[in-house]
């Protein structure tokens, strides 16, 4: 979809924050010079039409006591298919990308604690008799959403 | 998930797929919940201070924004050094994630990651060279993985268990 002004003032606005007030949408509206309903209703629009993939609050799952670790391993081509389907079977396993290097398929394991990390990476070793390399976050610089539309 | 009551996690459950696009949304959560307006703000905002809820955001889908490369650039950076220059790559408008991780040696000699937008492979290798150029002498080596696939995504789940 083709974002017109006001669509670009809203994906920007709304990457920064949302007002935890009982009106928060007359208040972001006021920043942009807009209504609340026609904030709404663009809103609506961009999640529809997949512009915007979701709003909403996002958590840290780590600060809710749970662990995530990037894992990546290395498949021959012809396995590839394979792996996927017994890796993607897992209900832990939060995304995953095939990438173009020798390590070919790079995923996100999110647990509910930190000693399940382990336990499940170790599983798909078993299953798939390949290594599962582990690059747990040591240390973080800061995020922000900072797509500029 | 220790830190969270059963309240805060029928909230974090309500609002995981989103918030609803009403006037007073929160009022909305409240009577789903059987809580009050005032409970679910209160609730939210003091997960918020915990740093359970990074923010209350819009998630910008960048494929649809015209940003259609995506690059994992990683780099193998002077042990010495990798915190304070991870935080200015990590400053960088064009970074939307960077993390220090651990090497695994000797297949993976890189331990920072910095995840690069740009609207074509090209603009990912000029954005590239200039975190190269930030790292200067401090950077042994550095490559960059493009996804070829999405083979899975999900958001956040929650076990249906109460605690």
């Amino acid at each position: 979809m083709d974002l017109d002004a006001l669509d670009r003032a809203i994906v920007n606005r709304l990457q920064v924050g949302f007002p935890l007030a009982p009106n928060p949408f007359d208040i972001v509206a006021n920043d942009l010079g807009c209504t609340a309903p026609a904030l709404i209703s663009r809103l609506q629009r961009l999640v529809a039409t997949g512009a915007a993939t979701r709003f909403g609050p996002f958590f840290d799952a780590e600060a809710m006591g749970g662990a995530f670790c990037l894992c990546a391993m290395s498949i021959p081509a012809d396995q590839f298919d394979a792996v996927a389907q017994t890796v993607n079977a897992r209900p832990e396993v939060a995304h995953n990308y095939e990438r173009d290097h020798e390590l070919n398929m790079w995923f996100v394991l999110a647990t509910e604690s930190p000693n399940d990390i382990d336990e499940i990476a170790d599983a798909i070793q078993d299953e798939t008799g390949l290594a599962v390399f582990r690059f747990p976050k040591l240390e973080e610089y800061f995020i922000g959403f900072k797509v500029t539309a | 998930m220790t830190m969270l009551d059963p309240i805060d996690r029928r909230i974090v459950a309500a609002t995981g797929g989103g918030l609803p696009l009403v006037e007073r949304p929160y009022a909305q959560i409240a009577s789903e919940l059987e809580l009050t307006e005032d409970d679910v703000i209160s609730r939210l905002s003091a997960m918020q201070t915990q740093g359970i809820i990074r923010r209350i955001a819009l998630a910008p889908n960048h494929y649809r924004l015209g940003m259609t490369a995506n690059g994992m650039t990683v780099w193998d950076v002077d042990d010495a050094h990798v915190s304070d220059l991870g935080k200015r790559v990590g400053a960088l408008p064009f970074v939307t994630h960077c993390y220090r991780r651990p090497r695994a040696l000797p297949q993976w000699p890189y331990n920072l990651f910095a995840m690069v937008h740009g609207s074509d492979r090209s603009e990912v290798e000029a954005k590239r060279l200039e975190i190269a150029q930030l790292l200067s002498e401090f950077c042994r080596a550095n490559t960059v993985l493009y996804s070829t696939r999405i083979l899975k995504k999900t958001g956040l789940r929650l076990s249906q268990k109460e605690d």
